[in-house]
């Protein structure tokens, strides 16, 4: 009888510090899910600021100034433009 | 006798020993009922005193959705910024640290002393809406009782241009104009929270339950096209400036999907900042404002004619002298004409001849005409503020007043309203809905008119823009052209403003299969020129041939330099 409850107790000590081990393990883990989180959120914030910034830089009206100004192009004349149908075999 | 009794074996009575057992065991089981009744039944107070040790709601915020252009060019992101704030009583600061704070904000240092000298109040912002890196640099003078606070910010890079179609957000990042107020449904996002257990040193070890996950905002398609949008407003301020005029307006149509590709407005706004802003630039004049658009409408009361019957286009209307006299009233032409077909009428926007096919026409067929066109209720859009315009109930119509209708006075709409309207020539007879998000695909319309009619009205429209026309100078290189001029006096305190105009232009390309409705409408043109085929014509040339060029549509006329018209040589309309 008094080994049985010894065996017992023991098992009860290793399920005890098990359990013990598992939570922190688990705590651990779960401090690198949210930091790994944190990360992707700015990271999202970044890719929006970027975005932003590319909006930004590629504007229109800025592409077109640059080009007319400091590239000197401008809009091919239509007359010079020759319509390809890709569909259309030689 | 006494009985001597060692005290070993004085028996005390029974009862006292039980006595005892059952007090001791009464108190345990208060005890332990107590402990039951703390546990188990109303454990409340102890779970909420034991919680607020180490668990924490957090709030778990929600971006709002961002807008993109249909070739998903961001048109407005909102991005985090850091605000300022700090307890007035607990800021103990130097003047020394002051002038170090006042450096790092760029406020004055007598503006935030002011500020922090009201000592009643817990919540002073310093600055709001800073970038964080300037945030992290006011924080790390390491000041007692000043305070950073995450906020979100909304930017808008095309700036001025689109200012009208995007709108913008107000307090709480909520939308109070444009399309941010329109979507706000979809775009807002919702902040969640969330139960956690922090540890001693505040790091979150454990995540119990989510309350509300948080929701971002959804992202938002729209079918404006940023590269058209641009040509769009560029041409329109370039026309805007060259005439002096008060205000424009343009929209542009894909008349097969219902998509808004471009919609500008001047005068504009920058929504980045928007300090100081009069009304008149907030107004969005396509979708909001009412006007009479004059000889715009004739095309409509042509149509309906053809479609009962009752002229063809070959028939031939007197026109001369150039005026008629309905009660009292006279109808003008710009200069007298003789005879003209019904087709001639158009090109040349004769007011009399259109007067004349009105009167033969049912008042309740022209006004259902209207209706069905869409004139008097507002779009399918949702838009904030958009106009219904105005067409009155035709019991109430007199003679003049239907021949004035005709070609576009004592009726009011918006210049959306007219480019959808529009849509039935360009689609064969079918109205099309409009929206302004990205559809991509065609969209099926409204039978309006039959298809024939639609074809000839095109045929005319083709010919309004060509020599002998009123708008030469809406022709576009490489691509036959449909439209319609418009000039009409403006509407002034009941009656019409004598030397006030509205010029507009509503037309199609490619006339061979339509593909595009642009209608551009300019208020008060005061440099000399007021007629729509000159001050608002060419704005429709240079946006179609943009819009062509960056759709890729297929040219259907010879690519040859169109010889515009000298000075005063076209066609003028009566207004």
């Amino acid at each position: 009888m008094a080994k049985v409850s010894l065996l017992l107790l023991a098992v009860l000590v290793v399920c005890a510090l098990g359990l013990v081990t598992s939570q922190h393990k688990a705590r651990k883990l779960f401090s690198d899910l949210e930091r790994e989180q944190e990360r992707s959120r700015n990271l999202d914030i970044e890719y929006g600021q970027l975005q932003l910034e590319a909006s930004t830089w590629g504007l229109h009206s800025r592409v077109q100034k640059i080009a007319t100004a400091a590239l000197a192009m401008h809009a091919p004349d239509p007359r010079r433009v020759r319509l390809v149908n890709p569909a259309e075999k030689k | 006798m006494s009985v001597v009794a060692s005290p070993a074996f004085i028996r005390l009575p029974v009862w006292r020993a039980r006595l005892v057992l059952v007090a001791l065991l009464a108190a345990f089981g208060v005890l332990a009922g107590r402990s039951v009744y703390l546990q188990a039944v109303d454990n409340d107070f102890l779970q909420m005193k034991g919680q607020s040790r180490f668990s924490r709601v957090l709030e778990v915020q929600a971006t709002r959705g961002r807008i993109l252009d249909r070739n998903g060019e961001a048109v407005a992101i909102s991005t985090p910024v850091k605000s300022i704030w700090a307890i007035p009583e607990d800021v103990k600061a130097s003047p020394a640290q002051l002038k170090k704070l006042s450096l790092a904000l760029n406020v004055d240092a007598s503006e935030l002393e002011k500020r922090l000298a009201d000592t009643r109040r817990d919540f002073v912002y310093l600055k709001r809406q800073i970038s964080p890196e300037q945030a992290e640099s006011v924080i790390e003078l390491g000041l007692e009782g000043i305070f950073s606070q995450r906020e979100y910010r909304r930017y808008y890079p095309g700036s001025d241009s689109m200012a009208h179609v995007i709108g913008f957000t107000g307090a709480g990042d909520a939308g109070q104009e444009g399309i941010e107020l329109a979507f706000q449904g979809s775009l807002a996002g919702k902040a969640g929270s969330r139960r956690v257990i922090k540890d001693r040193l505040g790091r979150i070890v454990e995540d119990i339950e989510s309350i509300r996950a948080a929701q971002d905002g959804h992202d938002l398609t729209l079918s404006i096209d940023g590269k058209i949008q641009n040509i769009a407003f560029g041409a329109l301020s370039a026309a805007v400036e060259a005439h002096k005029a008060k205000a424009g307006a343009i929209v542009a149509l894909d008349i097969r999907s219902g998509e808004i590709l471009a919609l500008a407005n001047l005068p504009s706004y920058n929504p980045n900042n928007r300090g100081k802003l009069t009304g008149a630039q907030l107004r969005n004049r396509v979708m909001t404002d009412m006007f009479e658009p004059g000889s715009t409408l004739k095309p409509f009361t042509v149509a309906l004619a053809l479609e009962e019957g009752r002229v063809r286009p070959d028939s031939v209307i007197q026109t001369a002298p150039g005026k008629l006299t309905i009660a009292n009233y006279t109808i003008h032409d710009a200069h007298a004409e003789g005879a003209l077909t019904v087709a001639q009428v158009i090109q040349k926007s004769s007011n009399v001849g259109a007067a004349k096919i009105a009167l033969g026409l049912p008042r309740q067929d022209m006004w259902e005409m209207f209706k069905r066109v869409g004139f008097g209720s507002p779009s399918e859009l949702g838009f904030p503020g958009e106009s219904p315009g105005k067409v009155r109930d035709w019991k109430s119509w007199r003679p003049i007043e239907q021949a004035t209708m005709s070609y576009g006075h004592g009726i009011s709409v918006s210049l959306i309203q007219l480019a959808r309207a529009y849509s039935i020539f360009a689609r064969d007879g079918e109205l099309v809905p409009l929206t302004l998000t990205k559809a991509g695909m065609p969209v099926a319309g409204r039978r309006v008119i039959t298809a024939e009619t639609a074809r000839a009205m095109r045929a005319m429209l083709e010919a309004a823009v060509q020599p002998g026309g009123t708008a030469p100078r809406a022709r576009v290189m490489g691509y036959r052209v449909g439209g319609k001029t418009g000039t009409a006096h403006k509407q002034e305190h009941g009656g019409y403003a004598a030397h006030k105009y509205i010029a507009s232009f509503v037309g199609f390309a490619p006339a061979s299969d339509p593909r595009v409705v642009i209608a551009v409408m300019i208020d008060e043109p005061s440099n000399g020129q007021y007629y729509g085929g000159v001050v608002a014509a060419p704005v429709f040339s240079k946006v179609m041939q943009g819009t062509m060029r960056v759709l890729g549509v297929v040219p259907d006329a010879p690519m040859q330099p169109l010889d515009q018209p000298g000075e005063g040589q076209e066609l003028k309309e009566g207004t």
